[in-house]
């Protein structure tokens, strides 16, 4: 098990810890609900040392990166990012990521913990010319620093340091390197930094009073925000237009890309099935990944939750999965099945905050 | 850690008052009320349902995980907390007030004696 540079604090500070793709991670420290409440409403800060960070660099790799990922990495300039995923040859998702422009000859990818081998020999069996790739994840700790206060927490903090727009990335003297971007659906930004420095930089969040959360809270989070998560509402089996991620896909960007094939059938033909959000309507359990979900008389399985949770927000059941199209009409209602009874349930407009 | 004098508790935390004639109430330990953290959802059993010492009859739920609640003594159940069904908020904050949980009239009160006392719990949760 890896233990994050920040595994002492996390245990100062009265952390449940549990393993997460091959990590002992934070689930929470005081509760979810106060953590997740803490984001929404101030600031939160969530160790995701665990995250991923390649970085790609030679005069090859806009060319290259723009037949390995979706989006259309050539609209990028210098100290800009975006979303993006790396599919197989069927179309089905193999990691959701987000590359950063440094310069045009340097690009940095932020890679879901689970699937950085995986991530990494897809790309080195696939290295364009003029492209080396290198695995810098054992050389950050990072942190993720979410909700409406913390940009004024971090210009009080370093006010010589001007943050990144949203979704951009800058690179400073000392080897940290900030991020605009997040997993929660708040304003806020992702700091990687050296492992030696990474624990100065959390404690001093704490000390201006940014609530430390943990990954429990970072799943409630990015529920309500629609946000899916790599192994639960991304995988292999499903394509980003099923999933609804279609902005991130340019079909229509100069270069081929892996997997373009099976998108371009899918979107010239139409879905068969997609990923739609669904609240619970009444008094329920908390739905959780894995669950059934049923027709509204509950006679019939239509599908299983792919994601799952109470919403500390909304305070009732939330989550997703992949449902025939004609069933994804907001409005459609449905069940789940909790152990033995079945609650009513309704598809509804994403997201759900 | 809260572990009153009075009450008896099971390897499993749940903690039995036997102190009434007619029914033994049951309900959750401090010490487990904290480790489930935010109880979110309670599941309760129905009353007349007679239950074994070691059956699970109720679940109890907070946002990360849905764990099952075990009787700590045989016999029927003769009431419920049916508060804690709308609003579960007492087993966190008075688990042996507000957050009791069902009653239980004893098939075999004997089976008391054999649930730790509260000093045999506190060695096992210190």
């Amino acid at each position: 098990m890896k233990l994050s540079p920040l595994n002492d604090r996390h245990h100062q500070l009265g952390a449940r810890m549990a393993p997460f793709a091959g990590w002992n991670m934070p689930i929470q420290y005081v509760g979810i609900i106060a953590e997740h409440q803490a984001v929404r409403e101030k600031g939160g800060i969530f160790d995701i040392s665990h995250m991923g960070e390649l970085e790609v660099v030679g005069p090859g790799v806009v060319r290259w990166l723009n037949r390995i990922l979706t989006n259309d990495i050539t609209s990028l300039v210098d100290g800009q990012g975006q979303y993006t995923l790396m599919l197989n040859s069927s179309g089905g998702v193999i990691d959701d990521l987000i590359v950063y422009r440094f310069s045009e000859e340097r690009f940095f990818l932020v890679v879901n913990a689970a699937r950085i081998q995986k991530d990494h020999n897809w790309l080195i069996s696939r290295l364009g010319e003029e492209c080396e790739l290198k695995d810098r994840s054992d050389e950050f700790g990072a942190v993720a620093v979410q909700g409406p206060e913390v940009v004024a927490v971090w210009n009080k903090m370093e006010p010589a340091r001007a943050l990144p727009e949203r979704n951009g990335i800058v690179e400073y003297d000392d080897g940290v390197v900030v991020c605009g971007t997040g997993y929660t659906g708040e304003d806020g930004f992702e700091l990687f930094a050296p492992v030696e420095t990474i624990v100065s930089w959390f404690d001093r969040f704490i000390a201006e009073g940014v609530t430390p959360a943990g990954l429990g809270a970072r799943d409630t989070l990015r529920l309500e925000k629609c946000y899916p998560l790599n192994g639960s509402d991304l995988d292999e089996e499903h394509t980003p237009l099923e999933a609804g991620l279609g902005f991130f896909v340019k079909l229509d960007k100069p270069s081929d890309f892996v997997g373009r094939e099976v998108l371009a059938y899918q979107r010239a033909g139409g879905l068969k099935r997609k990923l739609a959000a669904i609240a619970m309507t009444g008094k329920a359990p908390p739905v959780r990944h894995g669950y059934e979900v049923r027709d509204a008389d509950g006679e019939s399985i239509l599908g299983h939750l792919s994601s799952g949770s109470l919403s500390p927000s909304l305070g009732k059941g939330i989550g997703m999965a992949y449902l025939d199209v004609d069933l994804c009409r907001p409005g459609t209602e449905l069940s789940v099945a909790v152990r033995d009874r079945i609650f009513p349930a309704v598809v509804v407009k994403k997201p759900f905050i | 850690m809260n572990v009153p004098d009075d009450l008896y508790f099971s390897d499993s935390h749940e903690w039995v008052d036997p102190s009434s004639p007619e029914a033994a109430s049951v309900g959750i330990s401090d010490h487990a009320q904290a480790e489930l953290t935010d109880v979110v959802y309670l599941e309760l059993p129905e009353v007349g349902r007679t239950v074994s010492k070691g059956e699970a009859v109720a679940v109890i739920e907070s946002v990360k995980a849905a764990n099952d609640i075990y009787a700590p003594v045989s016999g029927e159940i003769v009431e419920v907390n049916e508060a804690l069904a709308e609003a579960p908020e007492p087993v966190n904050e008075d688990p042996y007030g507000g957050g009791w949980m069902f009653k239980v009239k004893l098939a075999n009160s004997g089976e008391v004696e054999g649930l730790m006392n509260a000093a045999a719990y506190r060695d096992t949760i210190s």
